[in-house]
C-alpha cells in the first residue's frame, strides 16, 4: 500500500512587503497507513503551516509553494478545489487546537454535527442525528442526547474535543491530522483525549499526523518522529530511537530541556538564543547561530535531510555527517 | 478507562426563544433610554398601522375657510394653506416617511450583508472589484449622491427608496467583511472547512451568522438616519409629491410661513426629530447590550 501522506521537499513563503517569511524551507515527510507520526517544534517552525498547506486552507494567492505534497494519490498543489472537498471531512480529517474555539458558537453541537455527517453521507436529517449520538457514545461521551441540544460553550474543553473526534471519525477517514489537539486541556483529559484519539484511529484503520511541541506526548503516543526547526525537518526516526539518541544537535537541546532529565534541584537546561527570523534565515544551517557543534560548513551551506526509505533515521546536520563518514 | 454511561437523561437545557427574550427584557429594563427609544419606535408603528382610526379629519382635505389657523381643539397641530388639519396629515405621514426605512434598511443591509461576507470570505478578484465599487460609492458625499440619483430617477417616493438604497448599501458591505475577515481566521470556519464544507456554506452559517450583531446595530442606528434623508430628499422635492402626506415636505412648504404660522413646520419637523431620536437612541442600547465589552463608551 503506498503512503497515505508524503511530502518531498515542501517550500512555502508568505509575500510581505519587501521580502518573504519563509514559512516551509524543505520539508520532507511520509505518513503510511495506520501509523502515528508525530510532528515537533517549538512556535513558528512550521509544523501547523505544513498541515494547512497539505489541507489546501491556507488563504488563497497569499502565499508561494514549491515541491511537492501527494495526499492519498492527489496531488495537493495541483488538486482542483472540487477534489479537495471531496478529499477534506471524508478521507482526511483534521482537528484543531483549542477545540475551545473550534465549535460554531451560535449554534448547537447536534446542528453541526449534523450537517458535516449529511455533507459526506447519504443520511436524512433524523438518520444523522441517530448517526451523531451512536458516534457521541462511542467516543465515551455520557448523556449525548443532551450535549446534542447544548451549545458549545455549555461544554467543557476536553468535550469539545471529543465531538470533534467524533466528527473526525465519522466518514472512515484514513488519515487524521491533529494540529495540537490537546494543548488548552489539563493533564488528565489531554491524556484521556489522546488514548481515546489512538485507539479509535488504531481501531478504524487510520493512519494519525499528531502535531504537538509535547515531548512527553510524542513519546507515548507516537510510531515515529519528525522534528522541525525554522520550517524544516532537522531529523526523523523511530520514536524510541530518536528519544533515546537523539542525533540533531536541536533534538538534543529539546530532549535535554525536559525537566525530568535533571536533578530535582538543578536549573532546567536551555538552548540559547532564540528562533531565526523566517523574513531573514541565514545562508547555512538555520540552527547554526544556537549550535554547540558548529563548525565551518555550517554557515556556508543549508544541510538537507538524506532522502530515504521510511523507518530509518536521518538528521539534518553536518556535524552528524561528518561524524558518521570518519 | 470505562466509559461512564449514566443514565440517560434528557435535561431541558436552558435557551430557547422564551429564554432569551426575557433576558433581552432583564437587560432593557436596566437602561431607560433604550427602553424609551423603544416605545417611541412602538408609538411610530403604532400610529403608521392605526392611522385611519386616530385621525381626526382626511388629511387631504382642502377646506379654504380654514387654512393656516393656530393649534385649537379641533385642529391640535393647526392647518395648513389649504386648511387641511397639520395632525392627521402628520398621522399618514409617517406611513411615508417611515416606510421609507423599513423598505431601504433590510433591502441594503442584507444585500450589503450578502455581499460583504462573500467579498471577504472569498478574497481575490472578487473582493477587489466589490470593495472598489464601494469606495466610489463613498467617495461621494450622499447626500448629494442620493439626490443625484433619485433626481436622474425622477421625483417619486419610490426612487428616493431606490436612491437612498443604492448609497447605503456599501456601508454594510464594509461593515460586513471587516467582520468576515475576522471570523474567516477562527477556528470554527477552519475547522468547517477542513471537515469540507464549501465556500458558500461557511459564508452561510459561520460568517453571516456570527458577524450579525454589529450588523444589527448598525440597521437600527441607520433607520433614523434614513427617515433623516427621507424627509430630506421630501423637502427639496424629490420625495413623495402633493398632495401625499409627508414630514419633509410639509417642513418645507412651511417654510413660508415660518415667521407667521410656526407650527406649520414645527410640528412635521418634531415628528422626524423624535422618530429618528427614538430609532438612535434605541440603537445605541442594542449596541451596548450585544457588545457588553463597550458598554459607557
Amino acid at each position: 500500500m503506498s503512503s497515505v501522506l508524503s511530502i518531498e521537499d515542501l517550500r512555502l513563503e508568505f509575500p510581505i512587503y519587501q521580502g518573504a517569511v519563509q514559512a516551509l524551507n524543505g520539508v520532507t515527510l511520509r505518513v503510511e497507513p495506520r501509523e502515528i507520526v508525530g510532528v515537533v517544534g517549538e512556535s513558528g517552525s512550521g509544523k501547523s503551516v505544513t498541515a494547512m498547506a497539505v489541507m489546501r486552507l491556507l488563504v488563497p494567492g497569499s502565499y508561494r509553494v514549491t515541491g511537492s505534497a501527494t495526499l492519498l494519490g492527489q496531488d495537493v498543489l495541483a488538486a482542483t478545489e472540487p477534489a479537495m472537498l471531496a478529499l477534506r471531512g471524508s478521507q482526511v480529517a483534521m482537528i484543531f487546537q483549542e477545540p475551545m474555539t473550534a465549535l460554531n458558537p451560535t449554534r448547537r453541537v447536534g446542528q453541526q454535527m449534523v450537517e458535516v455527517l449529511r455533507r459526506h453521507r447519504p443520511l436524512t436529517r433524523s438518520g444523522a442525528q441517530a448517526e451523531a449520538v451512536a458516534l457521541l457514545r462511542d467516543m465515551h461521551v455520557a448523556d449525548p442526547e443532551r450535549i446534542q441540544h447544548s451549545y458549545p460553550f455549555e461544554l467543557s474543553g476536553g468535550m469539545r474535543q471529543r465531538v470533534m473526534l467524533a466528527l473526525a471519525f465519522s466518514c472512515q477517514p484514513r488519515l487524521l491530522i491533529a494540529d495540537e489537539p490537546t494543548t488548552a486541556l489539563d493533564v488528565t483529559v489531554q491524556r484521556q483525549v489522546l488514548l481515546l484519539m489512538r485507539d479509535k484511529a488504531r481501531e478504524k484503520g487510520a493512519a494519525v499526523l499528531l502535531i504537538t511541541h509535547d515531548m512527553a506526548v510524542v513519546s507515548q503516543f507516537c510510531d515515529r518522529v519528525y522534528v522541525m526547526y525554522a520550517g524544516a525537518v532537522v531529523e526523523d526516526g523511530p520514536t524510541a530511537e530518536v528519544l533515546a539518541a537523539p542525533r540533531h544537535p536541536y533534538t538534543r537541546g529539546l530532549l535535554d530541556a525536559l525537566p525530568d532529565r535533571v536533578a530535582s534541584r538543578g536549573d532546567l537546561a536551555a538552548i540559547p538564543g532564540s528562533v531565526p527570523d523566517l523574513t531573514r534565515l541565514p545562508e547555512g544551517c538555520a540552527f547554526a547561530g544556537r549550535c554547540p557543534l558548529v563548525h565551518g560548513a555550517c554557515a556556508s551551506r543549508p544541510p538537507s535531510l538524506p532522502v530515504g526509505p521510511g523507518g530509518q533515521r536521518h538528521a539534518a546536520c553536518w556535524a552528524v555527517r561528518d561524524g558518521e563518514a570518519s | 478507562m470505562a466509559p461512564t454511561l449514566a443514565a440517560q437523561t434528557v435535561q431541558p437545557v436552558p435557551g430557547g426563544l422564551r429564554h432569551s427574550l426575557g433576558f433581552l427584557w432583564h437587560r432593557l429594563r436596566q437602561s431607560p433610554l433604550t427602553l424609551a427609544g423603544l416605545a417611541v419606535i412602538v408609538l411610530v408603528l403604532a400610529v403608521m398601522a392605526l392611522a385611519p382610526a386616530l385621525a381626526p379629519h382626511d388629511p387631504n382635505l382642502v377646506d379654504l375657510e380654514h387654512r393656516l389657523l393656530p393649534p385649537s381643539a379641533s385642529y391640535w397641530f393647526g392647518t395648513d394653506e389649504v386648511g387641511r388639519d397639520l395632525f392627521s396629515r402628520i398621522l399618514y405621514g409617517s406611513r411615508q416617511s417611515v416606510s421609507v426605512a423599513l423598505f431601504v434598511v433590510p433591502v441594503a443591509g442584507v444585500l450589503g450583508s450578502i455581499l460583504g461576507s462573500f467579498s471577504g470570505s472569498v478574497g481575490g478578484l472578487a473582493d477587489t472589484v466589490i470593495m472598489r465599487a464601494t469606495d466610489i460609492v463613498m467617495s461621494v458625499p450622499s447626500l448629494v449622491l442620493t439626490m443625484a440619483l433619485a433626481a436622474a430617477l425622477g421625483p417619486s417616493l419610490f426612487n428616493a427608496m431606490l436612491a437612498i438604497t443604492v448609497v447605503r448599501i456599501p456601508f454594510y458591505v464594509r461593515l460586513a467583511r471587516g467582520q468576515a475577515l475576522l471570523i474567516r481566521e477562527l477556528n470554527y470556519t477552519k475547522a468547517a472547512r477542513a471537515f469540507g464544507a464549501s465556500r458558500w456554506h461557511v459564508v452561510r452559517w459561520h460568517v453571516l451568522r456570527n458577524a450579525l450583531p454589529p450588523i444589527i446595530v448598525q440597521a437600527t442606528l441607520d433607520v433614523g438616519g434614513t427617515i433623516l434623508m427621507a424627509a430630506a430628499l421630501g423637502f427639496i422635492g424629490l420625495g413623495a409629491q402633493q398632495p401625499t402626506a409627508e414630514w419633509g415636505a410639509m417642513v418645507a412648504t412651511g417654510r413660508n410661513y415660518i415667521l407667521d404660522q410656526w407650527w406649520y413646520s414645527a410640528f412635521p419637523g418634531c415628528a422626524i426629530l423624535i422618530t429618528a431620536m427614538g430609532c438612535n437612541l434605541f440603537g445605541d442600547g442594542l449596541r451596548d447590550l450585544l457588545d457588553p465589552r463597550q458598554k459607557g463608551r
